[in-house]
């Protein structure tokens, strides 16, 4: 373009082109940007094209003579296949599940560690710890130590109280699937809820109290909105990470029992590596790119309108 | 009066949900100093005689605790420096020479982390297989730094936008080049912040765990696949499991610990100041 | 030391990040500025708000492209040359010191970036220290200084480049008022000593006058004159300028040209405009209205009767300020707001009836349409007549 022609520093041009100082500028910092620009197209947006084509062959590790293109037969097989319904279904019961969970909860918290009390600052460090265990090794401690049935921890607690222990891994798989990311993830919430309610300014708290607000309606109309912002990243980036749970469910249930905490990327990952079906298993990765840029666009809406929101108060 | 009352009412609760989210870590730890019998017992035991035996397993030769645990240190500083490297310089020229398409790009940038890793699975792993980088270092290292490069970019680019227009300005007119600027005047303002971003990436690549699990086998390795590989241990091991879970999780719960409240800052992508 | 040319300069901004033709179709932030410095001179851009100052400036600078026009400093044209090698020092009015570097690394910066010798650093710096008497201050960070040694180390960025035009972009605005009055005096005096180039942009008119030599106007973008103060405050050359410079501003009425093109007649005001009007002028104006422009400093308390005078406007007092040496008066006359600044002994109070008067020389005189002054005689000539 035109920046290629004063990239090479010709001081004749005089005044006529305007934007001379920005073009000036503009030739380096292209190339500031192009090495960041290039790694995600290759890690990422070539993959994600290949694995667009992949979706649309015939492809299987195990059968190398079986190839050529499938049109949408990967993806016919898919829509009838009841266990990627459920890996669909059970994705979205625990995003949502844990969306719920990890925002309610982290906001009681935020609001519990926002008031000054004796320790405070330790007991929001050991609070949130959890945040720093690594997903595999959640797995494992939660399904050995606190879920067996007969020597867990939590079995042990119901035992003690005359109740009938459960096999929680077995009979709510889900379920237990949802408390370890929820373990998780609440200290995430809880850490950045937190620092958004410590800088609410002092002087609207004290506006809104002489103004003769009580509680609920102090928090209502001015906590809540100040923190518009800061819940937004929190469901934008637990929504990422949701989605794309992986270890937890890999070190525990496996997908089972049957398919019930089966989820896309694990039922992806069993095509593939159990199955050798690329061209299944790309079908599937699609589907899955697809609903993760459903709750993008959902998600950017979401905020789109808050922002309007906010211009118009 | 009564507001110390309703301060020891606030401490009590405060604390029981602080133990209450810590006991899962804290019984893990407890249950490292157990012997295997007392670990895997159906009344529990809070009070014992701690041993050092499970440590001991788990860290001896042959156990391999040390191969894994170099392939942690050294995919997730490396793909954090990496990240960094790549990541600083896009930030700086979107944050302080921004053009038209400076929104474009950094959105860009930011949704390539909607793309969910199975989404690019199979290519890679393809491509990989063809290259020889399954189960090596290299290969590992690069996946990490593409999963936490847009988080990272979009980090060090809030923290840029912190630093006052005028302070770029003026080092141009006292006759800084771009480059100049980037490493005399605009890095070490933004130290604490890129320190920040660098944490919160090498605490993401450490716990990684997708990758890890399908794209190495031994050689490169990583803490989550020997970790895992306690997956079906089945009460026989959970004394020695709980030792290497320490041993993983220790370093780096104790380094989120103290950088908190920084990377908090960055995460909230400037919607909190 | 350079000469500064602009040349028919223009400034929109725009083509950003919301669409171009929205844009452009703005008024431009700087509109046609024309204006050639003498060598060493201090030229102070002053305005009120948004009206193009800090433009002008980064444009100098070569922080902003000119949309249009030409800008030479030192006959060189800087069209196509960057900030850096303009061989110009910018003094911020945020100071945007850097943070993380001592006084002297602040100081010294440019120097390095430049690969001078340690030695010539050094001395350079020092001696630059020496004038702005910071001497003690230079192994400390910009935290650990007041807002005007900050200022200082600012100021003492831009000296050690020795450079050929000096930028301020309303330095002293972040200063209290008394430290503000000596930093003016102090800029003032390194002027001399260094004779340098200087734009100088405020939007404080007082500063305006006590500093420059010739101070620019503006307004919306557009210059509305440029002059040195003394002619600025004798002959503004629109309502605009008259209203801006001096203080308290000037007060003005609308009045009807008499017959005679000589009387000036408002509802009970006149004036005879006197001979410092070209006649000609007036004689457009015969039978019409005009803006009469009288400044407060020039009114007078006339204790006798109102009736005889030829110059007189008589009122009801409704506020009286006395601040010492001079006492502010209020008064409504004809629906106008009238300021005057009498003596500070004055006997008018509150509710009284005072008649003022003024020189008829000292009368300014406004079209009512395009606001600009009617054209006279100069003033010296006028008030010998
Ligand atoms: N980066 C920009 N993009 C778009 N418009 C701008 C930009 N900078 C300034 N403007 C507009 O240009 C006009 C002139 O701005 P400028 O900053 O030169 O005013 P100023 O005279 O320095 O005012 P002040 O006394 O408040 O500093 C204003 O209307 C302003 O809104
Ligand atoms: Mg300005």
């Amino acid at each position: 373009m035109t920046s290629e022609v004063t990239a090479k520093g010709t001081g004749t041009a005089g005044s006529a082109s305007g934007q001379g100082a920005s073009r000036r500028r503009r030739a380096p910092v292209k190339r500031l940007m192009a090495p960041a620009v290039i790694f995600l197209l290759v890690w990422m947006i070539v993959p994600l094209g290949m694995t667009i084509y992949y979706s649309f062959q015939n492809y299987n590790l195990m059968m190398p003579m079986m190839r050529g293109f499938a049109g949408i037969g990967n993806y016919a097989i898919l829509l009838t296949d009841a266990t990627f319904w459920d890996a669909l279904g059970n994705t979205l019961v625990l995003v949502v599940a844990c969306l719920a969970v990890t925002v309610g909860l982290g906001l009681l918290l935020a609001l519990l560690f926002n008031a000054t009390f004796i320790g405070r600052g330790v007991a929001r460090t050991l609070a949130i710890s959890p945040f720093f265990v690594m997903p595999v090794v959640t797995g494992l401690i939660w399904k050995n130590m606190l879920f067996h049935p007969v020597y867990g921890l939590i079995s042990w607690a119901m035992r003690s109280l005359g109740l009938e222990p459960i096999d929680w891994l077995a009979h709510h798989p889900m379920l237990s699937i949802i408390i370890m990311i929820s373990w998780e993830w609440t200290p995430f919430a809880l850490l950045i809820l937190l620092t958004g309610l410590q800088s609410l300014p002092e002087d609207q708290i004290e506006a809104v109290r002489l103004d003769g607000a009580n509680r609920w309606q102090e928090f209502r109309h001015i906590v809540i909105p100040h923190l518009g912002q800061v819940l937004y990243v929190v469901v934008m980036l637990e929504s990422i990470f949701f989605l794309t749970s992986f270890a937890e469910i890999y070190a525990t249930t496996s997908g089972g029992p049957g398919t019930a905490t089966t989820n896309l990327p694990y039922y992806i990952y069993l095509n593939a590596f159990f199955q050798y079906d690329i061209g299944l298993s790309s079908a599937a990765a699609i589907g899955a790119v697809i609903l993760a840029n459903i709750f993008a666009i959902f998600l950017i809406r979401f905020v789109a309108g808050n922002l309007n929101a906010g211009s118009a108060r | 009066m009564n507001a110390q009352r309703s301060n020891i009412g606030l401490a009590v609760v405060g604390w029981l949900v602080a133990l209450i989210m810590f006991f899962p870590i804290l019984w893990m730890v407890l249950t490292a100093f157990k012997t295997e019998q007392t670990a895997f017992s159906t009344t529990p035991e809070f009070l014992f005689s701690p041993t050092l035996e499970s440590f001991r397993t788990a860290l001896a030769q042959g156990a391999g605790y040390w191969h894994y645990a170099f392939n942690s240190f050294f995919t997730a500083m490396v793909s954090t420096l990496l990240g960094l490297a790549l990541a600083v310089p896009a930030a700086f020229a979107m944050a302080f020479y921004p053009s038209k398409r400076t929104d474009f790009t950094l959105v860009w940038m930011v949704s390539t982390k909607f793309i969910p890793a199975v989404g690019v699975l199979i290519p890679i792993f393809l491509i990989y297989k063809s290259l020889g980088l399954i189960d090596n270092d290299w290969g590992l290292i690069m996946l990490f730094t593409a999963m936490n490069l847009p988080i990272m970019v979009w980090m060090v680019y809030s923290y840029f936008r912190d630093v006052p227009k005028d302070i770029v300005e003026a080092a141009d007119i006292d006759g800084a080049s771009t480059m100049q600027t980037m490493f005399r005047v605009i890095l070490p303002l933004a130290l604490p912040g890129l320190a920040s971003t660098g944490l919160l990436a090498l605490i993401l690549a450490w716990n990684e765990s997708f990758w890890s699990l399908t794209m190495t086998d031994h050689n490169a390795a990583t803490l989550a696949v020997f970790i895992a590989s306690f997956k079906s241990a089945e009460g026989l091991f959970w004394a020695k499991m709980s030792a290497a879970s320490v041993l993983t999780v220790t370093p780096i719960v104790v380094l989120g610990w103290f950088a908190q409240r920084q990377m908090v800052r960055g995460l909230t992508f400037g919607a909190v100041k | 030391m350079a000469v500064v040319e602009l040349k028919n300069v223009v400034k929109r901004y725009g083509g950003g990040l919301t669409g171009k033709a929205a844009r452009s179709e703005e008024a431009p932030a700087v509109d046609d500025f024309n204006l050639v410095t003498e060598d060493g001179e201090f030229v102070v851009l002053v305005g009120p708000s948004g009206c193009g100052k800090s433009t002008t400036m980064r444009m100098i600078a070569g922080l902003e492209d000119n949309t249009e026009g030409e800008i030479r400093i030192g006959g060189r044209d800087v069209s196509d040359v960057a900030a850096r090698d303009r061989d110009i020092a910018m003094v911020f009015q945020s100071y945007a010191l850097y943070p993380h570097m001592s006084v002297f690394e602040n100081m010294a910066f440019s120097l390095r970036l430049k690969k001078a010798p340690k030695s010539e650093i050094d001395q350079r710096v020092n001696e630059a220290a020496s004038i702005l008497d910071i001497t003690h201050l230079l192994d400390r960070k910009p935290r650990a200084l007041s807002g005007g040694q900050r200022q200082r180390v600012a100021l003492g960025r831009a000296i050690v480049r020795q450079p050929q035009v000096f930028l301020m972009d309303e330095p002293l605005s972040n200063l209290d008022a008394k430290l503000r009055v000596d930093m003016r005096a102090e800029i003032v005096k390194l002027h001399r000593k260094l004779g340098v180039t200087t734009f100088y942009v405020t939007h404080d008119q007082t500063e305006a006058m006590t500093m420059g030599q010739r101070i620019v106007v503006m307004r919306d973008g557009r210059i509305q004159q440029i002059d040195t103060p003394n002619a600025l405050y004798a002959r503004p050359a629109n309502m605009f300028v008259a209203g801006f410079i001096g203080t308290p501003s000037m007060n003005f009425m609308k009045m009807r040209v008499g017959d005679d093109t000589r009387s000036l007649k408002g509802e009970t005001a006149r004036f005879r405009a006197g001979d410092a009007f070209t006649g000609d002028l007036l004689d457009s104006h015969r039978g019409q209205e005009v803006w009469v422009g009288i400044r407060p400093e020039h009114l007078q308390h006339h204790e006798g009767d109102a009736g005889a005078l030829e110059n007189g406007l008589s009122g009801t007092v409704d506020v009286v300020e006395p601040l010492g040496s001079v006492t502010m008066v209020q008064l409504e006359i004809d629906g106008h707001r009238i300021t005057a600044q009498l003596e500070g002994d004055t006997r008018a109070r509150s509710g009284d009836t005072i008649t003022l008067t003024c020189e008829s020389a000292r009368l300014h005189l406004f079209d009512v349409v395009s606001e600009q002054a009617l054209a006279r005689q100069p003033v010296e000539s006028a008030a010998t007549a």
